[in-house]
């Protein structure tokens, strides 16, 4: 066994270096494979009519017309294609309590969103299907509708599952500690707030796309999708459609983002691959805009009634809170709608020593489009509360908001140790982080220059946020619910003759360059050239069982697998090698492509040894028994998840004319354990802080009180656009995880989850002198000037 | 979303269009910037489309007896690059570079702008403020029609069926006139919340709002309160101005953003 050590400072190690993506001048040259570029003989484009209302009865639906139109291929209703689709239920045991209603992949009589597909059209050319879509005649009944999550459990609010009696769909409380007393206490402050965090979604470059193939002789499903969890859609589609898992073949191969709204059961996937297979042809649904605002997964919506008690020095004495969310008419299949709320439960005050705690959550139906995980799902609701209550108590008790933290976070020698939710934490590193941030950004200069600045009648405000992040799940994120949702994963190295390695990982690619950081491990750990090793991701075919890309795991599970079987690779190269070279093992090494003794000369070319075994078998004793291809795979144990911890700041500027928030800086340190690509990681939390600005400032998910969509373009719904953003500031503290060699934790969520907190609490800073705060995201300026009494 | 089936037709001179825009469900296409995606979002379908991009002679800007000709073809990006536009017609100049993104205005011209005569758009409360003119030209012969009596209602204008825009006339800058522009968009590129444009000349003071009504306004209280160069007045005579909200926000907030952007303006025009 090599020292673990010794790995990462290798001659040749790639770990730790900023590496160009092998993938990217082949994307930049537009030479990606995305699911819309494929092309397939007697292809079908589908087109699906949804339903205009929020809640409405199907009385009749006539697709004669739509059937006789020229070009169309064939046309489903609901009923119609649950005759092929057993239906599904998003419920997991873990979620005790949770509850929903079986899903159709199209509405069989009653819609319960706007944008529940009501039929399908598939015809020779999307303009065709959808000219037919507008033939359909649907008599609607419409419904009375339940569309405000606020409202969703009053007696007089229709129930959209009357089965069930009310609206809800999972209740959960946690109460640690005495939390009555301590807000009772006569030494401590209480602040109070009701929070609002706006629907929005992840709105991918790429929209979610599927290209179904059927081949009736084989009995055999080939699914080409835009996602990040074949092996699950592999189990999905088996048992959803009836064919023997091994007969379902799922691909991803380029996917244009993801942000987790493409690890989801689509109705309008499923139906797609279920046309394929009643029609013994190609189908192809790619979503469009306005369908992807309808229909993507949308995130957060919660409404958080929260208190915090301090001391008169700054100690937090309790934090009580109760979550309200609103998850559309089902829960998301298979994952469920209530991890967020979960989340949002275990996560909240997680880097604090919070003595007494007690947060309850209630999740209920809507008729709005479904609600499911997002990345950093729950964080940016957790951070918020915890980190918005705990600046509003500063500021109510006259403390700097860097002192609170530093005397409430948790002591970084006092690992391991446990949350008040019960979350086990290792590792960690908050007073590092926030030590090195407040040296990044120049605190206290910034803080004078505020001041100075508030003479002149410029608002300016400093947010933080100290937050954790969850990673690297375990079994118990969602396999022990019964979630057929892989915790562990694979990775395969081979050796070819020419002396180059063929890598296939079962975590996929979806854009943030998983696939660049597993050449780096591969090629450093068993000592090629990185331009030496190719990459397969994404099929279910070819590349060992997994779970896929999502909870920031693909680095840290899917990273250690790909460590872990170049190790084996290595030693397996190595056994042969002794025998050639009649040396022992331990006195060789593989560095840069060769061979090479303890000191690093060359004794003979990895294409030499290769060659050897793969054509000159003769050469060797007949009892070596080469093996130059080895599989490993990893999983977490003893931690149900493996956290990070990261500090951030935000600097703003309030307009309290008009209402508008400028970001001038962003700073984030993070600390995901062991960095394997610099660039890659720095880019990772920059890109989640511009969403988590997203969300912050611009984002939302617009409906009626009818529960219509309101805005369905990218000119109504506002994302972060490059020239509002500020520059971001990264930096790192390494606390490699002591549950793999590799030590690294995820980092893809991270902004995500902490920059709305600090975008918050920083124009709360700007706004506190002007005798108002603002808790509701996304702090547009209509809400800015209403909380100002301008409007 | 995909366009239903139409007709294309690229005529190669002016009367040649107007014969194929007398036909049944013609829509005349010049950089396509707005409605391609309406056509896409199938809430325009017309049977027959008649690109525009072809009628070299409907692009260009001449000037002649203090006023500014711009073709109707002419590209936005063109005027940015117009020593003409830049220092004859100051307004202009100010408002060109917060019309979306550059990408939109290589392609999107001044006479679409005024043809769609969207409420948000920069470009017609330009025109209403200068004063200019919208010259129109269908099977009766060409026509002219001043800018204040151009937009009619929601994307509605003067123009009748068959009438095709052919040109744009803005008064060159006389010395002393003063100008001031003002939109407050949340992110640069997007149709503001409220937006102002002012021409000011000795004490005749025109002041077009845009994004704050159902197309752009003129703002006569205001007017007659800058006249006398009382701001304060200017922004209380809002009250009286009819304001519809949107999505982003409601009339109030307009109301009060419109107020702050004609301070701003004001400011503008006045230093």
């Amino acid at each position: 066994m090599t020292n673990p050590l010794n790995l990462f400072d290798r001659p040749n190690s790639y770990i730790g270096k900023t590496v160009p993506r092998p993938d990217a001048r082949r994307l930049l040259e537009g030479r990606g494979r995305f699911v819309d570029d494929i092309q397939l003989p007697r292809m079908g484009h589908a087109a699906f009519l949804r339903s205009p209302h929020a809640h409405a009865r199907i009385v009749s639906i006539d697709v004669a017309a739509a059937r006789a139109h020229p070009g169309v291929i064939a046309v489903f209703t609901g009923a119609e294609m649950a005759q092929h689709v057993e239906p599904y239920v998003g419920v997991l045991t873990h979620l005790a309590g949770l509850r929903s209603a079986p899903q159709h992949p199209i509405a069989v009589d009653i819609a319960r969103w706007q944008g529940e597909p009501v039929a399908m059209v598939i015809a020779d050319s999307r303009a065709t299907a959808e000219d037919a879509a507008e033939l359909i005649e649907v008599e609607y009944d419409e419904l009375p509708a339940a569309c405000d999550a606020e409202t969703a459990l009053d007696p007089g609010t229709p129930v959209i599952h009357p089965a069930f009696g009310n609206n809800l769909a999972w209740e959960r409380t946690v109460d640690v500690g005495d939390v009555d007393a301590a807000f009772a206490r006569d030494d401590v402050t209480v602040v109070e707030r009701t929070m609002r965090f706006g629907r929005h979604t992840g709105v991918t470059l790429e929209p979610r796309a599927a290209v179904a193939e059927f081949d009736p002789s084989e009995d055999r499903l080939t699914f080409h999708y835009s996602g990040q969890a074949p092996h699950m859609m592999q189990f999905i589609f088996a048992k959803h459609l009836g064919l023997p898992e091994e007969n379902v073949r799922v691909v991803a191969e380029d996917v244009g983002g993801s942000f987790g709204i493409k690890i989801h059961t689509y109705g309008d996937e499923v139906a797609t691959a279920a046309a394929a297979k009643v029609l013994r042809r190609p189908v192809k649904f790619v979503a469009d805009r306005a369908e992807s605002f309808m229909t993507d997964i949308h995130a957060r919506d919660h409404v958080v009634e929260g208190r915090m008690a301090v001391t008169a020095d700054g100690g937090i004495a309790a934090l009580a809170f109760d979550d309200l969310t609103g998850i559309g008419p089902f829960s998301m299949y298979p994952r469920t709608s209530a991890i967020e709320a979960n989340q949002v439960l275990n996560l909240t005050g997680a880097p604090y020593v919070v003595p007494n705690y007690r947060a309850t959550a209630r999740v209920v139906f809507q008729n709005k489009n479904m609600m499911c995980q997002y990345r950093a799902v729950g964080h940016p609701i957790a951070m918020a509360i915890c980190d918005g209550l705990l600046e509003d108590a500063a500021a109510a008790i006259g403390m700097d908001p860097v002192a609170i933290r530093r005397r409430n976070l948790m002591r970084d020698d006092g690992y391991p140790c446990a949350s008040a939710s019960g979350m086990k934490l290792a590792d960690l590193s908050h007073h590092k982080a926030m030590d090195r941030l407040v040296e990044l950004m120049d605190y206290d200069r910034l803080r004078a220059e505020n001041a100075a600045l508030r003479a002149q009648g410029i608002h300016r405000g400093i947010g933080f946020c100290s937050m954790v992040e969850v990673t690297n799940p375990s079994p118990m994120f969602y396999g022990v619910g019964g979630a057929p949702i892989a915790s562990q994963d694979g990775a395969t190295l081979r050796l070819d003759a020419g002396g180059g390695l063929q890598v296939a990982s079962s975590v996929t690619e979806q854009g943030q360059g998983t696939n660049a950081i597993l050449a780096q491990i591969a090629a450093g750990v068993f000592g090629v050239p990185i331009e030496r090793v190719r990459v397969k991701t994404g099929d279910t075919e070819t590349v060992p069982y997994g779970g896929g890309t999502w909870a920031s795991r693909g680095a840290g599970i899917g990273g250690e697998a790909m460590l872990q079987a170049a190790l084996a690779l290595k030693s397996q190269v190595l056994d042969v090698a002794a025998v050639i070279l009649q040396a022992r093992p331990d006195d060789l090494d593989i560095r840069d492509g060769s061979v090479t003794d303890a000191n690093g000369t060359p004794r003979m070319t990895l294409s030499d040894l290769a060659r050897t075994v793969y054509y000159r078998g003769n050469e060797l004793p007949s009892d070596l028994t080469p093996e130059l291809i080895a599989t490993r795979h990893y999983r977490v144990t003893d931690f149900p998840f493996v956290f990070t911890n990261g500090a951030m700041a935000a600097h703003v500027e309030v307009d309290p004319d008009t209402g508008f928030v400028r970001v001038l800086d962003f700073w984030a340190v993070e600390d995901c354990g062991r960095v394997i690509n610099p660039q890659l990681v720095d880019e990772q939390i920059r890109g989640g802080v511009v969403q988590g600005i997203g969300g912050a400032l611009y984002e939302e998910c617009l409906y009626s009180p009818e529960g219509q969509l309101l805005n369905t373009t990218m000119a109504d719904y506002l994302v972060p656009m490059a020239g509002e953003m500020p520059d971001i500031h990264v930096a790192h503290v390494e606390t490699p995880t002591r549950t793999s060699v590799l030590g690294a934790k995820g980092a893809g969520e991270a902004g995500t989850g902490g920059a709305p907190a600090a975008v918050m609490n920083a124009v709360n800073d700007a706004l506190r002198p002007l005798g108002t705060s603002i808790w509701q995201m996304p702090m547009t300026p209509e809400r800015i000037l209403k909380a100002l009494g301008r409007v | 979303m995909k366009a239903p089936d139409f007709r294309y037709e690229r005529p190669a001179s002016l009367s040649e269009a107007l014969a194929l825009l007398a036909e049944e469900d013609a829509t005349p296409i010049a950089g396509g910037q707005s409605l391609m995606p309406m056509m896409n979002f199938r809430m325009a379908a017309p049977a027959l489309l008649v690109d525009l991009n072809g009628l070299a002679d409907l692009a260009g800007i001449t000037a002649a007896d203090g006023w500014l000709t711009i073709g109707a073809m002419t590209r936005y990006a063109a005027l940015e690059g117009s020593a003409q536009v830049m220092e004859g017609v100051p307004l202009m100049a100010r408002a060109l570079p917060h019309i979306a993104h550059p990408a939109i205005r290589t392609r999107g011209t001044l006479g679409g702008s005024l043809a769609l005569a969207d409420p948000a758009a920069e470009m017609p409360a330009v025109l209403l403020a200068l004063g200019g003119e919208v010259v129109v030209e269908g099977p009766g012969g060409p026509r002219t029609i001043a800018a204040d009596d151009w937009a009619t209602g929601l994307y509605e204008t003067a123009r009748a069926p068959g009438e095709l825009v052919t040109a744009i006339r803005v008064p060159l800058a006389a010395p002393g006139q003063r100008f001031g522009f003002h939109e407050l968009a949340r992110r640069h590129g997007d149709y503001a919340l409220a937006g102002v444009c002012i021409a000011a000349t000795g004490d005749a003071v025109r002041v077009a709002f845009f994004a704050i009504s159902d197309r752009p306004v003129r703002a006569p209280g205001a007017e007659a309160a800058l006249a006398t160069g009382d701001i304060d007045a200017a922004v209380a005579a809002l009250a009286d101005l009819p304001i519809d909200g949107d999505l982003h926000a409601g009339p109030d907030t307009k109301r009060h953003l419109a107020g702050v952007a004609l301070r701003r303006a004001w400011a503008e025009a006045t230093s």
